[in-house]
Order: C-alpha cells, then sequence, then structure tokens
C-alpha cells in the first residue's frame, strides 16, 4: 500500500490507528503470556497438591483472559474507526481533485473507472488498512513473544525454532512467488473474459441481428478456458501451503517430543513445560501464517491504491491563476497563430494556424464537417484545453490571465453532450448563477424559448427533472441548458451545435431573442443547420482543423466550395 | 461495470437454499470418483491432527514419565511411539496435498461448465430480457457470482466438512478423555454460538445499511462525473465538493458500526477460548490432585481446548460466505432456466438461380437471387421456393413493450419491393419499434407482418435476420482490427469485399488515416472513434452483409450533410433493387424516399412521397417548414 496514502487519515482518527495495534499488543502478550501460567499450575501446583495455588493461578488465568477479551474487542473497535476514517478521507481527497481535473484530465479518465476508484478500490485499501493495524501488530508481537517465552521455558530446545522459521519462512515465499506470478497471468485473462461479455451484452443487438451467436461463443470460449486454466493453476500452487504448513507444525511436535521427552526423562523439563513449549510452538507457526496471508491482502489491495494513486496524482494541466484581478471587459475574442493538440504534440495537431477576431457583440457561426474540429476551437475560449502554441485575448487579455472563474463566469458555453441534473428545472437553472431571482430564471427562459413548456408542466418550474433529465425531451432539453446558459448574463455565449433537436421556427425565434436582448453579448454559433448560422455577421468554415473561409453568407456562397455544397444538399429544408 | 464496492460480509440469502444445493450437487456429480478421494482426504487429514495430538497422551505417560530419573533408558518404546506419530502425520500431509489439489481441479471445471452455460443461454434469450435486466447485473453473473461459487468449491467446502470433522472428533475425544472438563466446554461453547447469533444478525443488517449509503455515494459520483464538464463550465467545484462531505460522512458512520461488529467477533471468540483454555487448566490440575485425571492427559485436553475454538468460529464464518455463495448460485441457475428465444419457424433462406421462365433452383454460391425455401409438409420433405423481393407488409399490428401500454395501435403498412421506406416522427413515437418487429426483437401483439407473403412467424428467426441488415442508433463495435469490425457482418468476406464496402460507406478515407488502416486495433467499443466514424463502420458492416433488405434506424444522425449525401449514393448503388427502412430525424435523409410514413403516437398518420406529402399540408408540411418540432 503506498504511504502517501495515510496523509487523508484526518486528525481525529489517527488516534485511534494508534489505540488499535497498542491493545492488540496487549491481547497478545497476554495470550501469549497464558500457557505459562498453565505450565505453572501443572509443573508446580500438582506435584505439591497445593490447591490454594492452584486456584489462585487459575483465577489469575481466567481474569487475564477477560482482560485480553475486553482489549481485543478495543482493538476491533478502533480499527473499524480509524479504517473507516481513512477511507472517507481518501473518498474525500478523490472526489475534489475530481472536481479539479481540467477537460483534458477528464478526457482520459470514464465515468465508471473513476466510480470503481472512488467505491471498490477505496474499500479494498479500508479493508487492508484494517488488516495491517490490526493482524500486521499481532503477528510479529505473537511470533516474538512466544519465542521469548519458548526461550524462557527451555533455551536449548527452542533451537528447533532456529531451523524451522527459516525454512517456513523460504517456503511460503517460494509458494507465494509461484502463486503471484500464476495470478498475475490469470488476471489478465479474467479481464479479457470480462470483456467479451461485457462487449457482448453491450452489442446484444447487432449480434443477434447478425446472428452471430457459434461466432460469439467461441471467442467466449476461447477466453474461457485460458481463465480455467491459469485459475487452476494460480489456485492449485496456493493451496500448496496448507500441506507445507501441516508438515511444518507437526515437524515441530516431533522434534519438540523427541529432544524434551528426552530432557523430561533427564529432569530438565517438567510435563507443564513440555505442553506450554507445544503451545507455543503452534503459536509461532500460526503467526508466520498470519503474516503470510497479510502480505498477500497488502500486494493485492495494492493494484487498488495505484489506482487511487492515479487519480490523486494526476497533475492538473491547465494553471489557475486564483488570485489575478484582471476583469473581462468585452467579449472580443482574437485568436494569434493558435495551434492545437489533445495530445500536446506538434505532429497530430487538431487545430493549425487559427488566426481570428470577433468584436464584442457580434454573432458567429461555425460550419463544417465531422471532425473539422468546430468544437476544439471553441473549447479554447473559456480555456477548457489550453494552446498548444499562440495566444488566445479574450476581452483584451490573455486568458491565461484570468482566474479561471472571472473567465468562465464571463463565458458562457452550451456543450454539444448537455447535462442537466437532479433537482427540480428551476435549481438547475440557478446552476448558471445561484443568486439569480426568479424573475431573471424566468426572463432567460423566455429568451431561449422555454417558459412556455416549462408552464406547461404541472409543476412548472418546480418539475423534477430526474437524473440526467430524464423527464424532458431532447429539444426541451437543449432548450434548458441555453436558459441555464443565459442566466449567468455573459459577455460571449457559445453554442455547440445546441438546438439540433429544436424546430427551425422555435431555432428561429431563440436567435431572434438573442439579438434583442442580448445584442451586447458575443454569440458563437456552432450549427449542422445553414439556416441557424444564415444571417450571422460573419460565418467560419473549418475544414480539417483549419479556417477554409470566413465571410457573410452571401460572400460564402458566392465563391466557398464547402459552403455550397453544405448549402445545396440541405436547400429546401427550411 | 461489476457490482459497485462489494463489501464483505454483504449478505444476500438464497431464496431456496436446498433446491439450489441440490443442483450445485448434480454439477458435481460427474466428479464422482474424484469426491470420493476428496473426501478420504479431508477424513485423513483431520484425523491425523485429531490423533497426533492424542498420541501425546500415551507418549508422556507411557514412555517418559516412567523412565523420569532412569540411568540408561529403554528408548524403544519411546522411538516407536515417536514413529507411529510420524507415520500418521505424513499419512494426513499426504491426504491434504491430495484433496486440495484434486479439489482445485474440480471446481475449475465445474465453474468452466457453468460460465459456458451462462454465456451460450445468454445468446438465446429474448431481446426483452435485455430490456429488464442492466449490464451490471448481467457481468455480477460472470464475475462476483462465480468467483464466489468457486471459493466456495474449492476451499469452503472442504473446510466446512474438515471443520465439522474435526469438531465432533475433538469433542469425542474430550469426552473420552474427562466427561466434567468436557461438560465445561460445551458450556462455553454454547456461549459462543450465541455470541455468533447476536452478532452475526446485527452486523448483517448494519452491512446492508452500509452498502445502501453506498449506493447513494455512488449515484452522486456518477451523476457529477457525467456532468464534470457542465460543473466545470459553471464553476461549481466547491459547492459539490461540500455536498460530497454530507454524503461521504453518512457512509463513514454506517461502515464504522458495520465493520466495528464485524471486528469484535474474532476477538471475542478467540479469548472465550482462552476463557475455557483457563478454566480447564485449573478445573484439570484439581481434579489430577483428586485423583481423577493423569498429566498426560490434561496436557492433550487443554491442547484440545486450543483446536477446538478454530474449527467453531470457522464454522461461523464459512457458513455466512457458503449461504453468500449459495444466493450467487441461485442468481446464475436463475439465468440458466431463463426462457429463450421461441423460435417455430421453418422456412429457410437459400441461394437462388432465377432460369427465363422465373423458375427457381437452390444453389450453393451466392449469384444475386436469394429465395425463402418453404416447407410443403410437416417432415419436411417438399419444398417450395418463393424468390426474395423484399416485400414487407404490416396487417393491423398493435404491440406493447409492457403489458397494457401499447405503444403502436393497428398499424398497417407496405412496402414494395425496392423501395426506400422512411419514418418520421418525435422520440417515442414508435419508429424503431416498427423495425424491432420485422426482425422478431419482440413479437407483435396482434396482427400480422409477412414478408414476400410469407408470415414472419414461419420463417427460422436467424434466416430471417440474415435476410434483414440493420444499422442500428446505438453503434457497438468490438475489440478487433477495423477489418474484423466490418467482416462482422459477413465471416467469409475476403479483405477486398471489406474495403470495397468501406469505400461503399465512405469510412474507406478515414480508415486510411488512421496508423495501422485496415489492422488498426478498436478497442473498448470504438472509444477511441468519433461517433460519427462508427456510424460509418456499421454502415460499411451491413453493407458487406449484402442482404436483401437494409434498415438504417438514424444510421446517419451523427454524420454531417455532406458526407451524408456523399454515402447515400454509395448506398445507392448497393440497395438498387433492394428494399430499405430508413429512420431519421432530418428531413434531408429522407426527402428522396418512394414513401415517407409520419409515425405519432404509435399510429401512422400520413403517408406519401415528398411532393405529396407537401400538398397534403399535413404534419409533414409542418415539420418540413419548421412550423413543428420533433423531439
Amino acid at each position: 500500500m503506498d504511504k502517501r496514502l495515510l496523509a487523508f487519515l484526518e486528525k481525529q482518527y489517527r488516534k485511534y490507528a494508534i489505540l488499535s495495534p497498542i491493545t492488540v499488543i496487549g491481547e497478545v502478550i497476554i495470550e501469549v503470556y497464558l500457557p505459562f501460567l498453565m505450565a505453572k499450575i501443572v509443573d508446580v501446583g500438582i506435584p505439591n497438591m497445593d490447591m490454594a495455588y492452584i486456584r489462585r493461578m487459575g483465577i489469575l488465568m481466567i481474569v487475564l483472559a477477560v482482560i485480553a477479551l475486553l482489549l481485543g474487542v478495543l482493538s476491533g473497535v478502533f480499527a473499524a474507526i480509524a479504517s473507516t476514517g481513512l477511507s472517507k478521507g481518501i473518498r474525500k481527497a478523490l472526489f475534489s481533485k475530481i472536481q479539479d481535473f481540467s477537460f483534458a484530465n477528464i478526457d482520459k479518465f470514464s465515468t465508471a473507472s473513476l466510480i470503481t476508484r472512488t467505491t471498490t478500490d477505496v474499500n479494498n485499501i479500508q479493508l487492508s488498512f484494517m488488516m495491517i493495524i490490526r493482524i500486521l501488530m499481532r503477528a510479529p508481537v505473537m511470533l516474538i513473544c512466544s519465542a521469548v517465552m519458548a526461550y524462557r521455558i527451555n533455551p536449548s530446545l527452542s533451537r528447533v525454532f532456529l531451523i524451522i522459521i527459516p525454512l517456513l519462512a523460504i517456503a511460503m515465499g517460494l509458494i507465494g512467488y509461484a502463486t503471484f506470478r500464476k495470478f498475475k497471468e490469470m488476471l489478465t485473462h479474467y479481464d479479457s473474459m470480462n470483456k467479451s461479455v461485457q462487449e457482448n451484452l453491450i452489442g446484444i443487438r447487432v449480434v443477434k441481428s447478425f446472428v452471430r451467436k457459434a461466432y460469439e461463443n467461441n471467442k467466449f470460449l476461447l477466453a474461457l478456458t485460458n481463465v480455467r486454466t491459469t485459475q487452476m493453476q494460480a489456485e492449485g500452487r496456493s493451496f500448496f501451503i496448507f500441506p507445507v504448513l501441516m508438515f511444518f507444525t507437526y515437524a515441530s511436535v516431533i522434534s519438540i517430543a523427541w529432544f524434551g521427552g528426552r530432557q523430561i526423562m533427564v529432569g530438565t523439563m517438567h510435563a507443564g513445560q513440555f505442553f506450554s513449549f507445544i503451545s507455543y510452538s503452534s503459536q509461532i507457526l500460526m503467526s508466520m501464517m498470519m503474516i503470510a496471508m497479510i502480505f498477500v491482502s497488502i500486494i493485492l489491495s495494492r493494484a487498488s491504491a495505484v489506482r487511487v494513486m492515479e487519480v490523486l496524482d494526476e497533475e492538473i494541466d491547465i494553471k489557475d491563476n486564483p488570485d489575478s484581478t484582471v476583469q473581462l471587459e468585452d467579449g472580443s475574442i482574437e485568436f494569434k497563430d493558435v495551434d492545437f493538440s489533445y495530445a500536446k504534440s506538434m505532429d497530430s495537431l487538431v487545430l493549425t494556424n487559427i488566426n481570428l477576431s470577433i468584436k464584442s457583440g457580434e454573432t458567429v457561426g461555425i460550419i463544417g464537417g465531422t471532425g473539422s474540429a468546430k468544437s476544439t476551437l471553441v473549447q479554447l475560449i473559456p480555456r477548457l484545453y489550453d494552446t498548444t502554441s499562440g495566444t488566445i485575448l479574450v476581452g483584451g487579455h490573455d486568458v491565461k490571465d484570468y482566474a479561471l472563474r472571472t473567465l468562465r463566469d464571463g463565458v458562457s458555453m452550451v456543450l454539444q453532450n448537455n447535462v442537466l441534473f437532479s433537482g427540480s428545472i428551476e435549481e438547475n437553472l440557478k446552476w448558471g448563477n445561484p443568486d439569480a431571482t426568479h424573475e431573471e430564471v424566468v426572463a432567460a427562459c423566455k429568451s431561449a424559448c422555454a417558459d412556455d413548456f416549462i408552464n406547461s408542466f404541472p409543476e412548472g418550474y418546480n418539475t423534477d427533472l430526474g437524473q440526467g433529465g430524464v423527464n424532458v425531451s431532447g429539444g426541451q432539453k437543449q432548450r434548458l441548458c441555453i436558459a441555464r446558459a443565459l442566466i449567468k448574463n455573459p459577455k460571449i455565449l457559445i453554442l455547440d451545435d445546441s438546438t439540433s433537436a429544436v424546430d427551425t421556427a422555435t431555432d428561429k425565434k431563440i436567435r431572434e431573442a438573442f439579438s434583442k436582448y442580448h445584442a451586447e453579448t458575443t454569440k458563437i454559433i456552432i450549427a449542422q443547420r445553414v439556416s441557424s448560422v444564415i444571417e450571422a455577421d460573419k460565418i467560419i468554415v473549418m475544414d480539417d482543423g483549419k479556417i477554409n473561409a470566413i465571410g457573410t453568407h452571401d460572400e460564402l456562397l458566392a465563391d466557398n466550395k464547402i459552403y455550397q455544397e453544405v448549402y445545396y444538399s440541405q436547400r429546401g429544408v427550411a | 461495470m461489476p457490482g459497485p464496492g462489494q463489501a464483505p460480509g454483504k449478505m444476500s440469502k438464497p431464496r431456496n437454499t436446498k433446491k439450489t444445493f441440490k443442483r450445485l450437487l448434480s454439477y458435481l456429480g460427474d466428479y464422482k470418483p474424484q469426491l470420493v478421494l476428496v473426501f478420504i482426504g479431508i477424513l485423513g487429514s483431520t484425523a491425523s491432527s485429531v490423533a497426533g495430538t492424542y498420541l501425546l497422551r500415551p507418549l508422556l505417560n507411557n514412555y517418559i514419565v516412567p523412565l523420569i530419573g532412569k540411568q540408561n533408558p529403554d528408548l524403544t518404546g519411546f522411538i516407536h511411539m515417536i514413529g507411529i506419530m510420524i507415520t500418521v502425520y505424513v499419512m494426513g500431509i499426504l491426504c491434504s496435498l491430495m484433496y486440495t489439489q484434486i479439489m482445485v481441479r474440480v471446481s475449475s471445471n465445474i465453474l468452466k461448465t457453468i460460465r459456458t452455460q451462462l454465456f451460450t443461454h445468454m445468446q438465446d434469450l429474448p431481446i426483452r430480457y435485455y430490456d429488464t435486466h442492466t449490464h451490471g447485473e448481467l457481468m455480477s453473473r460472470y464475475t462476483t457470482d462465480t468467483d464466489t461459487l468457486r471459493e466456495m468449491l474449492s476451499m469452503g467446502l472442504p473446510q466446512l466438512i474438515a471443520a465439522a470433522v474435526s469438531m465432533i472428533s475433538v469433542l469425542v475425544m474430550m469426552f473420552i478423555i474427562s466427561v466434567p472438563l468436557a461438560l465445561i466446554v460445551i458450556g462455553i461453547l454454547v456461549v459462543m454460538i450465541l455470541c455468533i447469533r447476536t452478532i452475526g444478525g446485527r452486523s448483517g443488517k448494519l452491512f446492508v445499511e452500509q452498502q445502501r449509503n453506498l449506493g447513494k455515494l455512488n449515484g452522486y459520483v456518477e451523476e457529477m462525473t457525467e456532468g464534470l464538464k457542465v460543473v466545470k463550465i459553471f464553476s461549481r467545484e466547491q459547492i459539490l465538493k461540500d455536498d460530497f462531505e454530507g454524503i461521504n460522512e453518512d457512509l463513514r458512520q454506517t461502515a464504522k458500526k458495520a465493520n466495528t461488529l464485524a471486528n469484535i467477533l474474532m476477538p471475542i471468540m478467540g479469548n472465550l477460548s482462552y476463557i475455557t483454555y483457563s478454566i480447564v487448566a485449573m478445573v484439570g490440575a484439581l481434579l489430577v490432585i483428586g485423583g481423577t485425571l493423569d498429566i498426560g492427559a490434561i496436557g492433550s485436553f487443554l491442547q484440545y481446548t486450543r483446536t477446538f475454538s478454530m474449527p467453531v468460529s470457522q464454522i461461523s464464518q464459512l457458513f455466512n460466505s457458503i449461504l453468500n455463495a449459495l444466493a450467487g448460485a441461485e442468481r446464475i441457475f436463475n439465468l440458466i432456466d431463463e426462457e429463450p428465444e421461441v423460435d417455430e419457424g421453418r422456412v429457410t433462406m437459400v441461394f437462388a438461380r432465377e432460369a427465363e421462365d422465373g423458375t427457381l433452383t437452390e444453389i450453393p454460391d451466392f449469384e444475386g437471387v436469394w429465395a425463402w425455401k418453404v416447407p410443403l409438409d410437416d417432415e419436411g420433405k417438399e419444398f417450395k421456393l418463393v424468390k426474395i423481393r423484399g416485400d414487407v407488409r404490416f396487417e393491423d399490428v398493435t404491440f406493447g413493450y409492457k403489458e397494457n401500454k401499447t405503444v403502436l395501435h393497428h398499424v398497417s403498412l407496405y412496402a414494395k419491393p425496392g423501395q426506400k421506406i422512411a419514418f418520421v416522427g418525435s422520440t417515442g413515437a414508435g419508429k424503431t419499434t416498427i423495425t424491432n418487429l420485422i426482425n422478431r426483437f419482440y413479437d407483435t401483439n396482434s396482427g400480422s407482418i409477412t414478408y414476400d407473403g410469407i408470415p414472419i412467424k414461419d420463417i427460422k428467426k436467424a434466416d430471417l435476420r440474415k435476410s434483414l441488415a440493420m444499422v442500428l442508433q446505438d453503434t457497438h463495435l468490438f475489440t478487433g482490427t477495423i477489418m474484423e469490425n466490418i467482416r462482422y457482418g459477413r465471416l467469409s468476406a475476403t479483405d477486398e469485399e471489406v474495403m470495397t464496402a468501406a469505400k461503399l460507406a465512405n469510412a474507406d478515407s478515414f480508415i486510411h488515416l488512421l496508423p495501422d488502416g485496415y489492422q488498426t486495433v478498436i478497442s473498448g467499443d470504438g472509444a477511441n472513434l468519433s461517433q460519427g466514424q462508427r456510424q460509418l463502420l456499421a454502415i460499411a458492416r451491413a453493407a458487406v452483409a449484402n442482404p436483401p433488405v437494409l434498415i438504417l434506424d438514424e444510421a446517419t444522425s451523427s454524420v454531417d450533410t455532406r458526407t451524408e449525401s456523399l454515402i447515400e449514393k454509395g448506398m445507392n448503388k448497393l440497395m438498387q433493387g433492394r428494399t430499405v427502412f430508413v429512420i431519421a430525424h432530418r428531413l434531408s435523409t429522407v426527402k428522396n424516399a418512394n414513401a415517407i410514413l409520419v409515425v405519432e403516437d404509435g399510429q401512422i398518420i400520413e403517408r406519401g412521397d415528398h411532393d405529396d406529402l407537401l400538398k397534403q399540408r399535413g404534419r409533414y408540411y409542418q415539420l418540413y417548414t419548421g412550423m413543428f418540432e420533433l423531439t
């Protein structure tokens, strides 16, 4: 487990993380001491026929055992508090970190993988931390104490352990190594089996419509056979530990019986000591076994720790200037020699040599084919990504000079794949501005042509949207997202293909509202439909990451080939 | 995704333990000789450990104590006894080695059988089943459920048997050595069982509660991560961090309570056994003084008290994990028992050659004509061949995915061979449902669908589906190369045929730009391709299948209009003389269809070609002129 994770154990839980092993040590010391007292009873009390001594010792043993029980319970309680405290701390750190992710960071991790990391992986760490503070302390202490007690009883006989312990350690190490190697191999096969099931599930309609049952069965069987074979080998190897442990336990009993028996005969050892010695020997071997088991569980949880640290170590590639006082004056935008690559390499540029100047209050349309990097272009404006080279000025300042909050409050963007959250419509709209009054919310909805349909819902603005906004249709969702963006009262408004499911008439009404109520705002509209950009002040035609042409509708229709093709492919469709 | 946060000790109880267990035993039945050996092994290894401890008593009483203080003691008896102990132990080790290794093999093989049954059966389940079960749920049948089952078979079950055997034999030995001491042990055993029942029961409830809070946290993280880009645009990060704190703390509270109870069970059990140990030592010593017990006996008995606590707590733990595994097994069996897709169709699709006079003969290779092979009698000896022309008719079809909730009402429609038929309408109007009925993903509630005059219920499902290539709303690709993915449409297609299909779908140009061209490996459902590119591949896949009828369900929705018109040209070439069904949101996509069907609320409200419909001035006209919004 990564030591750095311990930093997330908050102060109020730290003392429990220390108390738990301490109480465990107390418990272990008592447990180790008990066979010693037992030997006294057998070797002193019985030969002397001293009933009072036996009773005294016996009651002492019982009292100690009860104390050990209490200590053991306490340690369990402390360990639960400490380990759940740790997992809470890690989850908090993870969630905060994810919130700080830039768009480039988000693209790297899938939602499912982030969820697994905050739940399953953190749970695994919690479990192994609990084992570490309870058992990892317990086992070595038990081992040492038992060895010391055995030595005190009979130094010469305890030499048996000098041979048995190292041999057992080597044997366990070998088994562990062999198992772990197979286990890793098994995991890769296991993953590919899971993948083949998952793909089959997701694509079941494709499988069925192409009647590929037999093909899929064969694919699965191949993956399955590999899993079966490696799993069998890994498990088979690990199970060697049982007979091996038995061997060493029995070997020590036999050696103790042999050498100890001889010592009893010559009178250097008593019968009680003989039995407590055997007790200690089994405690020593059990603690060796426990240490081995903990190592295995730590190794298994290491994968989880690595996955968690991957998120925590992820470098946030957009550096915020939270203390910057630069204010966004107006909605002018300027691109100067901008190149951009998602991979941050000049070899795989997505945008090449973009030079562009937009005046405050202008309406700009962007048209271009799939993959022409229209969305990429506009995402650079609110600094969702940083340019690979070149600079972008918004309101006359480099976007990097603003505090991110200031910049993004001034630049409102409606994304292509937009999301609404569970909660009421009004709550969702107020994401744009938590302090907005109801009147402001209604005004924004009127601009986005959303007020009418919201009022048609029985609950109006209090209608619950459900997770992901499932209770509204595609076109309604897009209009809500536009309203949410308007409530910010932004200097720049960017619509990334945000009216594709809205009918052309409503689309037109929204654009009219923009020019009427938001004349000061710079509006950038990415659209598939020519009709959405037809009356823009300028239209940018994008092709393969480059600006192909900039002009008004009439200019482009006159001399731009791409624009003509797009226009004629849609002509007649209002 | 596997079940989120499989917490330790997560309890789930099988509904019918006995039946599930019996069914599981039937899998074991194939391995009878191995299981006999396993049972012998368990008995042998347990017996050796019990006997080994017991032998310490005669060793001490008969061969050590009498020799105390003797000059030149006679060690032959002592050596003989040690020899017996070694033999017993070696037998035990060999038994343990044997049964653990055999059981691993048996359980791996059983699990392979079960997983194969699961997967092959899953392929036969109707689409309806997938509608009502999430992927995560089905995935956990393969992962969590089978793994807990495997662990139970290879470790849990043998351990349970071993623990039971050793508990009983230790108890018997204890009674043989000393009845009063054994009764003390029984007394403590009752206390132990009471502890297990109360603590185990309460912690089970708490783990369920923990699971619920974990689910809440899971849902929150999912929603906020899904919408993370929006969160960033609106600078909501701090507000979310604060909200998360509350949910996180709730989870910590319940997790703490649940883990506390789980944590204290072991120390209580362990130390109860030490308390027994202490009482036995004291009472035993008093009994020795009273003359009813010997020294060797007290030693063996104390050793037994220590070993006794192990199987007890083992059984208590195993019991939960075995119940858990049986619950998983029950879920697995439920899936295997799920009713498969029924198919009583007997009409098959064959390649045919058409003679001048129109008579058809069946041929082995494709030459451009397909035919339905219709059996004329019950035995299937006499056939007639009907040329596949792509004439699809709906006669008064009513359908609902759920009972009482009809989606299509009395729909009648026809597609003449070679026509391009388009469906237009709002989301949820029933467009996709119509195509789902043609390929029999679902069956109609009433009314009939015929294909070249044959009721589709009489056509074998596999052949019906082979005759229709579908490009679905959500494109799905599989891990493998681009070449393999396109070839999925027809496994026998050559590389050249694949490339021709890709060119037809206008996918060839972007494929060439990929690092390894057609050999580029796509993974994770094609996550590294854009939605538009994935659609092009899906179209190529359908094109390579080369079917008599093609169904395109929003197949070009993520492709820009320019590329779309290029694809259309290619497709027109392919689909000449074949029937095509098109569902599209964009009216430009459907404009040149032979017939456009406007679907609203599960009914077809208008039918005609573009010009007809514009003249009618109905809903299509409204849509077309932007007076009405499609949702």
